[in-house]
């Protein structure tokens, strides 16, 4: 049976930020992400051989506009023994998102008719500040480490992209954006800073992709 | 633009106006729709500045008489805007508190801080930190016959948490400009005493700006300079090294080589030991995640005045609430976030201070640490 827990509780928090991180990536695009506002309701389960299920009620807001919330329910199992193996995450979405299809065409264009590859550092800069023109590539990168983040966390961590150190055009011939960024995390329980590759694949009409993406190693403190 | 006055006196005059404004889409002060206008009544038109001589030939032609309310409506708006900087009788000259600034820039604002309110404010040394630099907190008091119990309040015990130290200072400058004006902040006054510290941590925040944005710790070095940094929040004296900690120097919870072991540490513990007696409610400044944190990390059993302190929390997460709607969790560390032994909060609690807590400020993860300047005046309004 399922037990009832507050929804302030370190381990609903958790498994929430992990749902958010999953739903944000499904969903999300350089001109729209979604980050978690609250949690309504929380159960918990366990499931005998299997693992241990959370079932959450979760309210999201949008990034650029937090004013627009969507309501958001999500079942989120740990999977028993093997921590290799990603949780399983399934929602469905109350709502309506904002459209942003005009926005996405047009960063989609600029970055096409770049001459040269775009490569960026440091968004945020150490005082919080991001350009508007680098603000799509900032919600990529926020709306691609929501895989990120789901892939690696336990029932023990709680992931938060902290910043983007460096983000890099891959030019390609197909009809697809690619940017290669090495990201900040920011783990909650062990307070680390995690470095992070990943390369990210986007295109108006087919979402947002990792297609590849690895742990980096922390350069030795001076 | 202009806003015309005029009584209508008629029914034809009335039937006239409403024209004007359906037509011509005039901006309707008073009333607020072209229905409500009465003969008899007050009419207050915005008109728009390229429409003004056509409206008032149109009220000339049918004998409707107006006076001029606002001549100009544009300059009334730049009058009633704020100066961007506010005047800064009482703190210093030209100091911009939605920015964030160095180190140096903080030790210079401290002593004109006391310089412009010797009367109100003294500087004191608390101690070194592990590279020598001064620490200093800021004792706001009102000269009065009788002992007054302490409020402490520490900023920047992590270095990355730069909105804390940008806290403390909007904090000291918002009770001196306003403890003559303000009555709350004047009874204050007349019963406590705050201490600040606008940066605990101060090895730490400078290697924030110079190197390394996200760093957490202090600058202690270990294992022969090859590693550095103990986490001052788990060096403290309460359930030493038990949870939630990491023995190795290179986690950013490492816990240092024993209770008090960091300069900065002893130098905030020993004064706060020294004054235990007077101090009412110790406050630790961090961010981020919008929580105020009651005791402990290091177990989940419940302080012993856990309802005071819980309700005492609440009403504060309410307050900032009302400001501009910014939600907080309330609760222990240990339910709430991790468990984690040897933080400072903990530690003034099982020394007997009775009101203990840490604040973590905005946001909520979106930007994390890296909080951009222009959240940094909401989030001190709302947490005053």
């Amino acid at each position: 049976a399922a037990m009832e827990l507050p929804p302030s509780h370190y381990s609903v928090t958790r498994a929430a930020a992990l749902a958010a991180g999953y739903v944000c990536h499904r969903l999300g695009g350089p001109g729209h992400g979604l980050a978690l506002r609250a949690v309504r309701h929380a159960r918990r389960q366990d499931i005998d051989g299997v693992g241990r299920k959370y079932y959450l009620e979760l309210v999201l807001e949008d990034i650029m506009d937090n004013d627009r919330t969507v309501n958001c329910t999500a079942e989120v199992l740990y999977h028993l023994g093997n921590k290799n193996i990603a949780p399983d995450v399934q929602f469905t979405i109350e709502g309506e998102l904002k459209n942003t299809d005009e926005a996405d065409n047009i960063f989609y264009n600029r970055v096409k008719s770049l001459e040269k590859e775009l490569v960026a550092e440091n968004i945020p800069d150490s005082h919080g500040n991001v350009s508007p023109e680098m603000q799509p590539i900032q919600l990529l990168a926020w709306v691609a480490s929501g895989y990120v983040i789901w892939q690696n966390s336990t029932e023990n961590t709680k992931f938060q992209l902290a910043q983007i150190k460096h983000v890099k055009q891959v030019k390609r011939s197909d009809e697809y954006l690619e940017f290669d960024y090495k990201i900040l995390l920011h783990e909650i329980v062990s307070q680390d800073i995690i470095p992070w590759q990943m390369t990210v694949l986007w295109h108006p009409q087919h979402g947002v992709q990792v297609t590849r993406d690895s742990r980096q190693p922390k350069h030795a403190s001076e | 633009d202009q806003v015309l006055h005029i009584v209508p006196e008629t029914f034809q005059q009335v039937q006239h106006l409403q024209h004007l404004c359906s037509t011509l889409l005039l901006d309707l002060w008073k009333p607020l729709q072209p229905e409500d206008i009465w003969a008899g009544e007050d009419l207050h038109i915005r008109v728009p500045a390229p429409l003004v001589q056509e409206v008032k030939d149109s009220l000339a032609q049918h004998m409707i008489s107006y006076k001029v309310l606002i001549p100009d409506v544009q300059k009334l708006v730049d009058q009633s805007m704020p100066r961007e900087r506010s005047s800064h009788r009482q703190v210093p000259e030209g100091y911009v508190y939605t920015q964030y600034h160095p180190m140096e820039k903080i030790y210079q604002w401290m002593s004109q801080i006391q310089e412009s309110n010797s009367e109100l404010v003294t500087q004191h040394y608390l101690g070194k930190t592990i590279e020598n630099r001064t620490m200093y907190y800021l004792q706001i008091s009102q000269p009065s016959d009788k002992t007054k119990k302490i409020i402490w309040m520490d900023c920047g015990i992590h270095a990355r948490e730069w909105i804390s130290p940008a806290f403390c200072q909007w904090f000291v400058k918002e009770i001196l400009q306003n403890y003559k004006s303000d009555p709350k902040i004047s009874r204050f006054l007349q019963n406590l005493d705050f201490y600040v510290v606008p940066v605990l941590n101060i090895d730490g925040y400078i290697y924030s700006w110079e190197k390394d944005r996200l760093w957490r710790k202090n600058r202690s070095p270990h294992m022969n300079g090859t590693c550095y940094g103990t986490d001052l929040n788990r060096n403290f004296n309460s359930s030493w090294g038990s949870i939630g900690v990491s023995y190795n120097c290179s986690s950013e919870i490492f816990c240092g080589s024993g209770p008090e072991s960091e300069p900065e540490t002893r130098a905030v513990a020993q004064f706060i030991e020294r004054k235990k007696n007077d101090i009412l409610c110790y406050l630790t400044i961090h961010s981020y995640g919008q929580y105020i944190l009651t005791p402990y990390g290091s177990t989940t059993k419940p302080p012993s005045n856990s309802e005071e302190l819980m309700h005492v929390a609440e009403k504060a997460a309410a307050a900032l609430m009302g400001k501009y709607g910014t939600s907080y969790e309330v609760g222990p560390t240990s339910l709430i976030l991790y468990s984690n032994s040897g933080s400072s909060r903990d530690w003034a609690h099982m020394i007997g201070i009775p009101f203990s807590y840490t604040f973590e400020l905005r946001d909520n993860g979106t930007h994390g640490f890296v909080l951009p300047p222009d959240q940094i005046q909401p989030t001190c309004e709302e947490t005053m």
